[in-house]
């Protein structure tokens, strides 16, 4: 058999008592992060994405539609870079649903490209840090079934109307406004504010803590190039979870910090660690990447009144709109590493490599979409891969699309008109959004 | 007309769900459930093609009475 399914006999080995460091430096010469070789100022900017891609390249997420459309227009569709210590980059929809559905080949251990790959204090594979995302089969299934009821449809829908006054009370709060004049930030003032106000809430953590979950996200997704030792917020968050999970065992309630308590898998009560995994990925997964999808579809109104018009006079079409928002502007790349050395269709992967997972990219592919670079409001058939292909589809896709869905809803019915007013910034790394995103308020619902 | 449900290749994308609730349910897990057995009524034809052209994971097939 594979080391994958081998290791799965020796994992979880959890000693009574003993709680391993999620983050940080364990005894000695042993790690929870093992340096990989490669530092970002030897690079500097990349120059060519087919063999030096670089997705923390300060043009790549504000480009990353011709970045793709160049690499697939030159033959290319698996890129190379020697950064990270090694990285490949399929862009093609067949290529990313092959290495997607490959879980023997390559492995969800870690799934955030970064100078630090996991060492060996680190949780090994199948479970890794954040289960079920960092999860390969066969223990993958078991976490994540232990999840998905929470975010099933049934489960989600109940949270729109609170969705709804957590938007309107965001717009009331940007205050006066004199059309044709004030410039808001919609990233800052509003998009970045959503996610992570119900995912706190969810998880039952205190919503004066918001601007701390941000930071977390930031120090993760997108200090990428930084010693991971460096990254104090790397602690911080592995710290914070614990605290939580003491309060709610000292003063449990409704919600799903409480509930990941007191379940069991196969048996057996989930350890601390692997419930404050599960809980960072929750924490993680759904800020910043509904928050860049809610950015990004703002974003295109902007330029295009008549997209925006559509959906103000046709309701209805939102069905479709929403997917193509999600299509058009995936949010997420994921990332696996190549579990042993494999040849993918021509390339040499060693094992420990990284590959990036661009469903965005994915989303563009002229083989599988229609017109792929161009916005159709009423798209009808969109099989996009947004929230993944195979069996980690992402756990939070109700959830996320609801809050995209009443985010743009509310926006656009306060602002029927509105523009573009300034430079745009892009985040950095493998979630692709706006973090700054001025725009003109053109008119204002009375 | 009949429509088919692999739920071995359903990942619990919901998009048919989303798109024909009269012919797909989801259970506690977020997996599709087929409602109909058989064929498929014709007022419900397009939706029933509208959520096959939309699973991302290709789980939904549609056959034409021959």
């Amino acid at each position: 058999m594979t080391d994958i399914v081998d290791k799965t006999t020796t994992a979880p080995a959890p000693q009574p008592g003993y709680v391993p460091p999620t983050f940080g430096e364990g005894p000695e010469d042993t790690h929870i992060w093992q340096r990989v070789p490669y530092n970002a100022a030897d690079y500097g900017p990349v120059t060519d994405f087919a063999t030096d891609f670089d997705h923390a390249d300060p043009n790549y997420n504000r480009n990353a539609p011709e970045v793709w459309k160049e690499l697939r227009d030159g033959g290319c569709p698996v890129a190379h870079s020697d950064r990270y210590g090694g990285m490949w980059i399929p862009i093609t929809h067949d290529a990313v649903n092959e290495v997607a559905y490959d879980t023997e080949n390559f492995t969800s251990r870690a799934v955030v490209v970064s100078v630090g790959r996991p060492g060996d204090l680190a949780l090994p594979a199948p479970i890794g840090g954040a289960p079920p995302i960092t999860s390969d089969p066969p223990f993958h299934n078991m976490a994540r079934r232990l999840l998905l009821p929470a975010f099933a449809p049934k489960m989600i829908e109940p949270w729109e109307p609170e969705i709804k006054l957590l938007c309107n009370r965001l717009l009331d709060e940007i205050g006066e406004i004199t059309p044709g004049e004030t410039i808001i930030d919609a990233a800052v003032q509003y998009a970045q504010n959503i996610p992570v106000n119900v995912i706190g809430r969810m998880l039952g953590f205190p919503a004066q803590d918001e601007e701390l979950f941000r930071k977390f996200v930031h120090d993760v997704i997108e200090r990428i190039t930084e010693e991971p030792g460096t990254r104090e917020g790397m602690d911080d968050l592995g710290n914070y979870i614990m605290a939580q999970i003491q309060d709610h065992r000292d003063n449990p309630r409704d919600d799903l910090t409480s509930y990941l308590m007191n379940v069991e898998i196969e048996g057996f009560p989930v350890t601390d660690e692997i419930a404050g995994g599960m809980i960072i990925l929750l924490l993680i997964a759904g800020i910043d990447t509904t928050w860049s999808a809610i950015g990004s579809s703002l974003w295109h109104l902007a330029q295009h009144p008549e997209d925006h018009r559509r959906l103000l006079d046709d309701p209805e079409v939102m069905t479709f709109a929403l997917e193509e928002f999600l299509r058009a502007y995936a949010p997420v790349t994921m990332a696996r590493m190549v579990a042993k050395d494999v040849d993918f269709h021509g390339c040499p992967m060693k094992k420990d490599d990284w590959v990036l997972l661009p469903f965005p990219a994915a989303n563009r592919d002229p083989l599988k979409f229609e017109g792929p670079d161009d916005f159709i409001v009423d798209r009808e058939e969109n099989r996009h891969a947004a929230f993944g292909l195979g069996i980690h589809r992402c756990l939070g896709s109700n959830l996320a699309r609801l809050e995209l869905k009443v985010a743009i809803e509310e926006f656009i019915k306060r602002f029927p008109s509105f523009e573009l007013a300034g430079d745009t910034r892009w985040s950095v790394g493998q979630i692709r959004g706006p973090r700054e995103l001025p725009i003109r308020i053109l008119e204002v619902a009375n | 007309m009949r429509v088919h449900l692999d739920s071995e290749k359903c990942q619990g994308h919901n998009r048919c769900y989303a798109l024909a609730p009269e012919l797909f349910d989801v259970d506690d897990y977020g997996q599709a459930v087929l409602l109909v057995d058989g064929d498929v009524p014709d007022e419900l034809q397009a939706k029933a093609r509208l959520a096959a052209s939309n699973c991302p994971e290709y789980a939904i097939k549609i056959t034409e009475n021959g």
